[in-house]
């Protein structure tokens, strides 16, 4: 397969194999990355080379380690919230309601119905906002700059949604253990829902932008195939795996925080290339689209936090002000944290760029005695080595886009 | 239920570039008379909605005490420590010295500051608040540590819903103290 690139013919490959030694290449070790705007991040891949054709490519990680595991275990679990933002960054709303459902888990606590829509809806509205960025930038990879700015500007759109429901664009910090930091305000359900009537024109217009586009088709059709049986040896999860034909979707399959309730379908690939695996993202949005529409349509009244978890979830701010009882509950949630009892936890939630997992071990009480993160990104990479081989150089740049991955999340 | 994504080969007018050129010029032509969806940026400016998470500011009651008791719950919870508070006693004279305690020193570093919110969430005086500003600068690491008097400037003064030291002092001097 890998010799085809570079002798397209067979008469050309045994004339240069009848070649006397200077003339064969020697190879070339290039550093791609870890400050390429290709690599989406601080990647570094460490390419052999054969004239254009990858020989060997292995990825160098860790360029953005920050200890969040040993963090976690210096802070009460409601103080690590602001921490997964910096995790899939692209998508921290998804990622504080994987973390907040893990440490429930583990509470054994069940928030109400409302708590639980508005997670899904901005669940699927940070997926939304990331298969975005991964489609817009995936166009730049390959050539076609005019899409980012169209996917931009949507996102540009969900953004400030997301400014008014948690104060902040992009660090949202907006679940608590026991439900959110804050109810939703008033008319934004609405504006939501008008988001989704507009956006879906929008998105068939970006999309008619590559889809059916021959130098788009030439870069990713049969480019970076991954079988059915290596993505899952290789632990690939989210539209990677299911670009490769493996119906595996979280939602459907364990569903959580109310997912059983909406009508969805899940896109898959019949392939396993580049291609499938930007058609299974762009499919992905609309079935989001479908699902926010209805938790909107049937949004829960009611408390947006488990009133009845004393020890878990803080009482309303006029109460501290005005009980001494609520006040000194206050001091002791904020300095002791959430009160969990002992025992350990695994917990994993579809995110938009795969299967992010959450393994909690408490020896009870308010702090973590170890959190590991099981990052998609970092799992999704693993595949390279095997990938690339045989590629062309810049089909390496079409396949890290394919793959859509976070460093924040991979290096943690 | 899975469905397998839409995947046929280009037909032959596709093959040959034009429908997607002719297609994208469409797309740029018409977001060319469509209206600009930029901003001037400095000149305008975005506008803010409420409750929105800008620079941490200390804020005053309408009487113009100082509501920070400084208990340093804010600083405990700070999850990068960007907050340092030097605690005080409001001297006995004072016509506010039933509140007994108020910060001599609050610095903010907002080098370290994330914008996190868990300062206000957890303030048991509703006494800091993460306001509208959002852009910082300063010529040096020290220009952008807010002191307690910074803090108060960015802060001013909000409406308050209780005066709870102010509703106590009444009823102590009813002699109703309730403790
Ligand atoms: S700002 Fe609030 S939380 Fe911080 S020390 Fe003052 S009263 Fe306590
Ligand atoms: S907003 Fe967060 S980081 Fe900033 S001072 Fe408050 S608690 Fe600390």
């Amino acid at each position: 397969m890998a010799t085809e690139h570079t002798y397209p013919d067979t008469a050309a490959k045994t004339a240069a194999a009848a070649l006397p030694d200077e003339f064969h290449p020697e190879r070339m070790s290039l550093s791609m990355g870890p400050s390429h705007p290709a690599t989406h991040g601080v990647l570094r891949i460490q390419l052999e080379l054969e004239g254009e054709v990858v020989r060997k490519a292995d990825p160098v990680v860790g360029y953005l380690h920050r200890g969040d595991e040993k963090i976690a275990e210096n802070m009460t679990y409601n103080q690590f919230v602001p921490y997964t933002d910096r995790l899939d960054y692209l998508a921290p709303l998804a990622n504080n309601v994987a973390y907040t459902l893990a440490v429930e888990r583990l509470a054994h606590l069940e928030v109400p119905p409302r708590c639980q829509a508005i997670r899904v809806i901005v669940s699927e509205m940070a997926r939304i906002s990331s298969h975005l960025m991964g489609l817009g930038a995936y166009g730049i990879d390959v050539g076609a700059l005019s899409v980012f700015m169209y996917t931009f500007l949507e996102r540009e759109k969900l953004y400030t949604l997301f400014e008014e429901l948690t104060g902040a664009r992009f660090t949202t910090n907006y679940t608590r253990i026991g439900g959110v930091a804050r109810d939703v305000p008033e008319g934004w359900t609405e504006r939501v829902s008008a988001f989704c009537d507009q956006f879906l024109p929008i998105l068939d217009e970006s999309l008619a932008l590559l889809t059916r586009n021959r130098i788009f088709q030439d870069r990713t059709v049969n480019i970076g195939v991954v079988s059915q049986a290596e993505a899952i040896a290789y632990g690939l999860t989210g539209p990677n795996l299911r670009g490769s034909g493996v119906p595996l979707d979280l939602r459907k399959d364990r569903p959580y925080s109310g997912y059983e309730q909406y009508d969805f379908d899940v896109p898959v690939g019949s392939k396993g290339d580049c291609f499938d695996r930007y058609m299974c993202r762009a499919e992905e949005m609309k079935q989001s689209v479908r699902i926010i529409k209805q938790a909107v349509a049937k949004f829960p009244p009611g408390e947006w936090y488990a009133t009845e978890a004393k020890k878990i979830f803080p009482p309303p701010k006029d109460k501290i002000l005005t009980s001494m009882e609520e006040l000194i509950q206050n001091f002791m949630l904020v300095t002791e944290g959430p009160q969990l009892p002992p025992g350990e936890v695994y917990f994993e939630a579809e995110n938009p760029k795969g299967v992010l997992g959450f393994y909690i071990v408490s020896k009870g009480g308010g702090v973590p005695w170890r959190l590991k993160i099981r990052s998609p990104s970092f799992c999704n990479l693993s595949i390279l080595p095997k990938v690339c081989v045989g590629a062309m150089v810049a089909d390496v740049v079409s396949i890290l886009g394919s793959l859509d991955f976070v460093m924040g999340e991979c290096d943690r | 239920m899975p469905y397998v994504v839409e995947r046929t080969p280009l037909t032959f007018a596709e093959r040959t570039y034009l429908p997607q050129i002719l297609g994208g010029l469409k797309t740029t032509w018409k977001h060319l008379f469509s209206p600009k969806v930029t901003l001037e940026y400095p000149e305008e400016r975005p506008t803010i909605p409420p409750g929105y998470r800008g620079v941490p500011t200390l804020v005053k009651d309408p009487n113009g005490r100082e509501k920070c008791v400084s208990c340093q719950l804010c600083e405990f919870v700070c999850p990068p420590k960007a907050i340092r508070i030097t605690p005080g006693a409001i001297p006995a004279d004072a016509p506010t010295a039933n509140v007994e305690k108020a910060p001599q020193a609050f610095d903010i570093d907002m080098l370290r500051c994330i914008y996190c919110g868990l300062c206000q969430e957890v303030c048991p005086e509703e006494a800091i608040f993460l306001q509208n500003q959002y852009s910082l600068s300063g010529y040096s690491r020290g220009d952008l540590v807010n002191h307690k008097d910074r803090l108060y400037e960015l802060g001013g003064t909000l409406p308050d819903l209780h005066f709870k030291w102010d509703k106590k002092r009444a009823a102590e001097q009813a002699g109703r103290a309730q403790h």
